[in-house]
C-alpha cells in the first residue's frame, strides 16, 4: 500500500481544508513547483525531511556487465535525494506499538 | 530553494494564503515522512518513488586511524527518480 498522490490529495482535503478540486491543483502545482526547481538545476533543501540534489555526471567508460560490451556512457544530469539526519533518526527509532 | 520559498511559492501560483500553502507544504512532506517511518513505499507519478531499505551491519575501519568500527544495521529511504523529472533534468 504505497503513498500516492491521490492520497497526498486526500489528505489535503481532510487537514487543510480545501475543496477536492482545490486540494488537487496545489498538490499538482506544488509537485511542478518541485520539478521546475530541479530542472532549473538548483538544489530543493526541505529541512527535518531530506534535500534533492542536482548532480553533474561527467562521461565515463562503462560496460555492459550481461554481455560485458564497452559502452560509453554520456556526461548525464541527476538527481540524488539525501534524507536529513532528523527522519533518518526516526526511521531507525525502536518501532512503537503498531497501529 | 528551501521549503520556506517552495511555501512562497506555491501561495503566490495557486492564490493561497501563506498559512494555507504552508499548511498544504508541511501536509505533503509530513504524510510522506509517516509513510517512509511505517516502512511503507511512496510513489508519485512524475517525481520519483521512495522505499526504505534496510542495511545489515557490517565491520568497518575508519579510513584515518585504521580502527575497526561495529557498523550497526540500518534503514534508510531510497530515493528513485521517476521519468518525467529525470529526462527534465538531464538536458544533454
Amino acid at each position: 500500500m504505497a503513498l500516492t498522490k491521490e492520497k497526498l490529495i486526500n489528505s489535503i482535503y481532510h487537514q487543510v481544508g480545501l475543496s477536492k478540486t482545490q486540494s488537487r491543483a496545489v498538490v499538482e502545482t506544488l509537485l511542478e513547483l518541485i520539478k521546475k526547481t530541479l530542472e532549473s538545476g538548483e538544489d530543493l533543501l526541505i529541512s527535518g525531511f531530506g534535500k534533492f540534489m542536482v548532480k553533474e555526471k561527467s562521461a565515463r567508460r562503462g560496460r555492459n556487465p550481461q554481455t560485458t560490451e564497452d559502452l560509453e556512457l554520456r556526461a548525464r544530469r541527476v538527481v540524488v535525494f539525501k534524507t536529513s539526519g532528523v527522519l533518518r533518526e526516526k526511521i531507525n527509532a525502536p518501532a512503537k506499538d503498531s497501529q | 530553494m528551501n521549503k520556506s520559498q517552495l511555501i512562497e511559492a506555491l501561495a503566490k501560483e495557486e492564490n493561497l494564503p501563506l498559512k494555507k500553502a504552508e499548511e498544504v507544504v508541511n501536509t505533503v512532506f509530513g504524510e510522506m515522512e509517516k509513510a517512509l517511518i511505517r516502512g511503507e513505499r511512496i510513489e508519485i507519478r512524475g517525481l520519483g518513488s521512495f522505499k526504505v531499505k534496510y542495511y545489515e551491519g557490517y565491520k568497518g575501519r575508519n579510513p584515518k586511524t585504521g580502527e575497526i568500527i561495529d557498523v550497526a544495521p540500518k534503514k534508510l529511504p531510497f530515493f528513485k527518480v521517476g521519468k518525467e523529472l529525470k529526462e527534465r533534468v538531464d538536458l544533454y
